[in-house]
């Protein structure tokens, strides 16, 4: 991590909305790092935080949302402290977004091919036709078919997964530095969700793009992210690379989402679902936020909020079962297999290094 | 294409249907008036009566009148005018078909253009004195009645003022205070209309998409909220259309002008029953006109409901 | 987290003591907010609407005022008296020009009251009409008939188009469809119109005005109540209720029309200010009440034909009649958000 240079350094970032109960702590000191070229995946729950903490990257919070501490860097710049004005500049050019459903992110009276050059034309100071020039070579590389034809239809004229080719031809089309992905597949059927990521894919290995990919289901990163960040109720829990959070995992709710997602070749009957509800962001319990669902809980999780612990340079958990002294737990079998393929991949990691 | 050509015979059907049935109902309800359309009747004879109901064609079977009428009807012929002795009612119209037309049109013009306005503004800067002050413009809009408006504003701008002609109709200062109170109606509704409709449109999707792009809230508003918002304000369009020929009865007698509507109150007082008839087929055929029209703009114009053309 | 920050953790003894983690989930996931019935809670919502509830308020007092005032007017408001004839108001204690009895007679101020020799103690706090008949005592009386009017007319309305638009939503098929193109017939011709026509056929009266508004007027709700009738007997509970044996008739009373009925209430809100202004309108073109009938428009009517001369007989009924169309639009609203804050526009 300390290898790369960081794009995007979020420092104790804390969102809270106002709403008709009271205030809601959306947010509560998210900290990550978004390396250049990387691609982080930030999991959780809905309501756990993570599209909040999307938008406020974007400077796109909603009227009752504020940032009431923290700080987010690009490249060395503070966005919280921008003006709305500088952020217009930054959006759409710098930093753009890949929206969750394509059905109702697209304008239905504007032409798609005037809707992926309007960036363009927006930041760059270039005439309409080399604009739209411009958009049908984004068109293309996104795989839409006849794009040039299919430039002057309108987005009912589309398919679900074409439309999100088409979203993801409008981030694309500054060639920005950041795209932050939005739960790009939820809305779409499974089969065009593997080509949506697909094409994820390729774009990544073509641009030098850093991607923050937002999304509530862990299945769909192992392919496509360099590093996981699990939230829940507006903190991150586990942070780490991709190996590290889906085969080492050390908090109890990374293991609870790991148990539950069903997998090939397993003599396993039933799918595990972690008991209870997301908590009430209004009211939370004063400790470990997750510890009313937490078979593992430990009367210090009901009084203080771990903090993050250190498993390696690049691996932190927040759980107290990491804490000097605490007991040992067996995890869930599930955890315990994908631990095991974790050390055996270490070990011929360590072989072939020596060799 | 098919699909298409059968929803508008289907509608056309309708349309005409609606019509026949109009005059029919109009001409059998207008026939067994008690009343008779004869000025100063007591002073007539048995049989200089005779002699006019001949002239009218009411000595004749009723079957056999709504029969010449329909067959005259379609050659344009709406009879001749009981008040005005041997003018036919369709002369006596025409020359008032355009004061009505050019107030209607002035006032929906203004109308809507002011309520399109006063509405971005609203939905822009919601919660705010501006949006108050709009939302205090349409409820008085909408509730006033016109004809309290027309009293009002004569009162004022000409009466107290003195600024602008009290009625009649000898130029254009002679239609502004008429336009108003007519505008009225559609500024009030399309203003309220049009801040729903941006607020709800400048919460969705594709707002938010355009945000992110860079663009700023006005440009947001103008390119993406707007055309989205404008679109179903086609439908309104009847309804305006509607109150318009309910106002210009009164206004047009408020302020004399010489109009459809002040000819058909008149007509009305006179027992002049072809205009009556003429008039009201009149405003049935433009009613029923409007709202085949806005069915079809509105088919038209919407990428998303488009009838014809597309994948 | 840094490893000094570590060593600072004071950790009680019983730190890592198993938590009883089940009773803690059910604490976490009691239910702490009251649930309301759906009136209630729109009341509650009503309630915070400040316009609404002061439409409300004008409302009660302007009908407590116009009802009340078959017992207790300040005069008769049929009484003739050529002694008192056109009189401006005059309110004791005031001496407001306009209502302490003077008028403008060739640009000077007059005192009508002196003129005529009216002893003190008379007074018309609005003035007098043509035929010395009082003001206010005929304003109370217009207002009470517009009021009944609108009233009856849209609950003709409602009851006509809510029996309509169910019947048709539940016979579907070929009765649905053939019901349907006379509503379609019928709301293509212009309200206007027919209600005129049936003004000069009908002698002009409460009873005609009525039935010219009802004919075209329940078309709206019988749409709407037909098309809220066919959502709703999609739905699972109306299905069940199907299955078990439940008779049409019954399915319709017990199920569907209390789920229509905030619809219901809404639109009918909204054609009682409707019903006034056409009342208004066609009593001021002359095809209203007949004398000495009074509404809100003949007054209105009459009062515009003097106005020039005698302004006080056309501004109260002017203003009475904006007030009452204006809270009951406001109140309109206030519900129609009430019952459902999705619902605007």
């Amino acid at each position: 991590m300390a290898d790369i240079e960081s794009v995007l350094t979020i420092e104790n970032l804390n969102i809270s909305f106002s709403v008709f109960a009271g205030e809601v702590k959306a947010v509560r000191g998210v900290s990550f790092q978004l390396g250049k070229g990387e691609t982080l995946a930030i999991v959780g729950e809905s309501g756990s935080g993570k599209s909040v903490t999307a938008r406020s990257i974007m400077g796109l919070l909603p009227n009752n949302a504020k940032i009431t501490n923290g700080s987010i860097l690009f490249k060395g710049e503070d966005l919280v402290q921008k003006s709305e004005k500088e952020m217009q500049k930054i959006r759409g050019e710098k930093i753009s977004m890949i929206f969750q459903d394509p059905m109702t992110s697209l304008d239905p009276t504007m032409t798609i091919g005037n809707q992926v050059a309007e960036s363009l034309r927006l930041h760059k100071k270039i005439s309409r036709r080399e604009a739209l020039t411009k958009a049908l070579e984004l068109l293309e590389l996104v795989g839409i078919p006849e794009a040039e034809k299919r430039m002057k239809y309108f987005p009912h004229q589309f398919s679900g997964g074409q439309r999100q080719r088409v979203v993801i031809a409008i981030a694309l089309i500054c060639s920005p530095e950041i795209v932050i992905a939005d739960e790009p597949t939820t809305a779409l059927d499974v089969t065009v969700q593997a080509q949506i990521l697909e094409l994820l894919k390729g774009i990544q290995n073509k641009l030098a793009t850093s991607f923050l990919f937002i999304t509530h289901n862990l299945g769909v990163v192992a392919n496509i992210a360099d590093r996981i960040a699990v939230i829940y109720a507006g903190r991150i829990v586990e942070i780490g690379t991709v190996e590290e959070v889906l085969f080492n995992p050390q908090h109890p709710y990374t293991w609870g989402l790991l148990s539950s997602m069903p997998i090939q070749n397993t003599n396993e009957k039933r799918i595990f679902a972690i008991p209870g509800t997301p908590p009430d962001t209004l009211s939370l319990p004063p400790g470990d936020a997750f510890y009313p669902r937490n078979k593992y809980a430990m009367k210090i999780d009901a009084r203080q909020m771990p903090p993050l612990f250190r498993v390696s340079p690049t691996h932190m958990a927040a759980t107290w079962l990491l804490a000097p002294g605490a007991p040992e737990v067996t995890p869930p079998a599930e955890v315990i297999r994908r631990r095991e393929l974790f050390k055996e991949r270490a070990a011929q990691a360590h072989a072939s290094n020596t060799s | 294409m098919k699909n298409f050509s059968k929803y508008l015979l289907k509608k056309i059907g309708i349309m005409l249907l609606t019509l026949w049935l109009i005059v029919t109902c109009t001409f059998f309800l207008i026939h067994s008036l008690p009343g008779s359309p004869y000025v100063n009747q007591e002073k007539l004879t048995p049989a200089q009566l005779e002699i006019l109901n001949r002239q009218a064609g009411l000595d004749r079977p009723i079957t056999e009148q709504y029969f010449i009428y329909f067959k005259n009807l379609l050659h344009g012929d709406l009879g001749t005018s009981f008040q005005f002795k041997n003018q036919p009612v369709a002369k006596l119209l025409i020359n008032r078909v355009g004061p009505s037309v050019q107030l209607g049109l002035q006032a929906i013009v203004v109308g809507t253009v002011l309520g399109v306005i006063f509405g971005i503004i609203s939905a822009m800067k919601q919660n705010t004195w501006a949006d108050s002050i709009v939302t205090i413009i349409a409820i008085l809009g909408r509730s006033i009645p016109n004809f309290i408006f027309a009293v009002v504003l004569q009162y004022i701008f000409a009466v107290r003022l003195g600024l602008l002609p009290i009625a009649l109709w000898n130029g254009f200062s002679y239609t502004i205070l008429p336009t108003i109170t007519l505008a009225m109606a559609p500024m009030a509704n399309s203003a309220r209309f049009i801040r729903t409709e941006m607020v709800e449109v400048l919460n969705s999707d594709y707002i938010e998409l355009a945000r992110s792009k860079g663009l700023n809230r006005w440009q947001t508003a103008f390119r993406h909220g707007l055309r989205n918002s404008l679109i179903p304000l086609i439908t309104l369009l009847g309804p305006m259309a509607v109150s318009l020929m309910t106002g210009s009865l009164v206004v047009e007698n408020i302020y004399a002008v010489p109009g459809i509507g002040e000819q058909f109150v008149k007509s009305i007082i006179t027992n002049d029953y072809p205009t009556i008839m003429a008039i009201t087929i009149l405003y049935s055929v433009m009613l029923v006109l409007v709202i085949f029209v806005v069915d079809l703009l509105y088919g038209l114009v919407d990428p998303r409901i488009r009838v014809t053309g597309g994948a | 987290m840094l490893p000094n920050e570590l060593e600072n953790l004071n950790l009680p003894q019983d730190a890592f003591e198993p938590l009883e983690s089940a009773t803690a989930a059910a604490e976490c996931e009691s239910i702490h907010s009251i649930s309301l019935n759906f009136f209630r809670d729109s009341w509650r919502r009503l309630k915070k609407n400040k316009s609404a509830v002061l439409s409300l308020a004008v409302l009660l007092l302007v009908a407590l005022l116009a009802f009340g005032s078959i017992w207790v007017s300040p005069h008769n408001p049929n009484k003739q008296d050529l002694a008192h004839v056109n009189l401006p108001p005059r309110i004791p204690g005031v001496s407001v020009d306009g209502f302490n009895g003077t008028a403008l007679v060739s640009g000077e101020r007059v005192d009508k009251y002196a003129q005529l020799h009216i002893p003190a103690d008379v007074n018309f706090y609005l003035g007098t009409d043509g035929l010395g008949r009082d003001a206010l005592s005929r304003l109370l009386m217009g207002t009470r008939t517009s009021l009944i009017i609108a009233i009856i007319a849209a609950l003709l309305d409602l009851s006509i188009g809510v029996a309509y638009g169910m019947f048709s939503a539940i016979s579907g098929g070929r009765v649905d469809e053939i019901l349907q193109r006379i509503l379609e017939i019928l709301s293509g011709i212009p309200t206007l119109v027919v209600m005129i026509l049936m003004l000069t056929i009908f002698e002009p009266g409460m009873v005609s005005i009525i039935l010219a508004m009802i004919i075209t007027g329940w078309v709206n709700m019988a749409r709407m109540v037909r098309a809220q009738t066919l959502k709703l007997q999609e739905q699972e509970f109306v299905l069940a209720a199907a299955t078990l044996g439940v008779s049409k008739l019954k399915i319709a009373l017990k199920h569907i029309l209390p789920n229509i009925s905030s619809i219901i209430v809404v639109q009918m809100m909204f054609s009682i200010p409707t019903a006034i202004f056409f009342e208004a309108f066609l009593s001021f073109i002359g095809l209203g009440l007949k004398v000495p009938m009074a509404s809100l428009g003949t007054l209105l009517s009459d009062g515009y034909k003097t106005f020039r001369f005698l302004p006080h007989l056309m501004w109260p009924p002017a203003i009475v009649l904006s007030i009452i169309m204006i809270c009951f639009n406001l109140l309109a609203d206030g519900i129609r958000d009430a019952f459902d804050p999705k619902m605007k526009g």
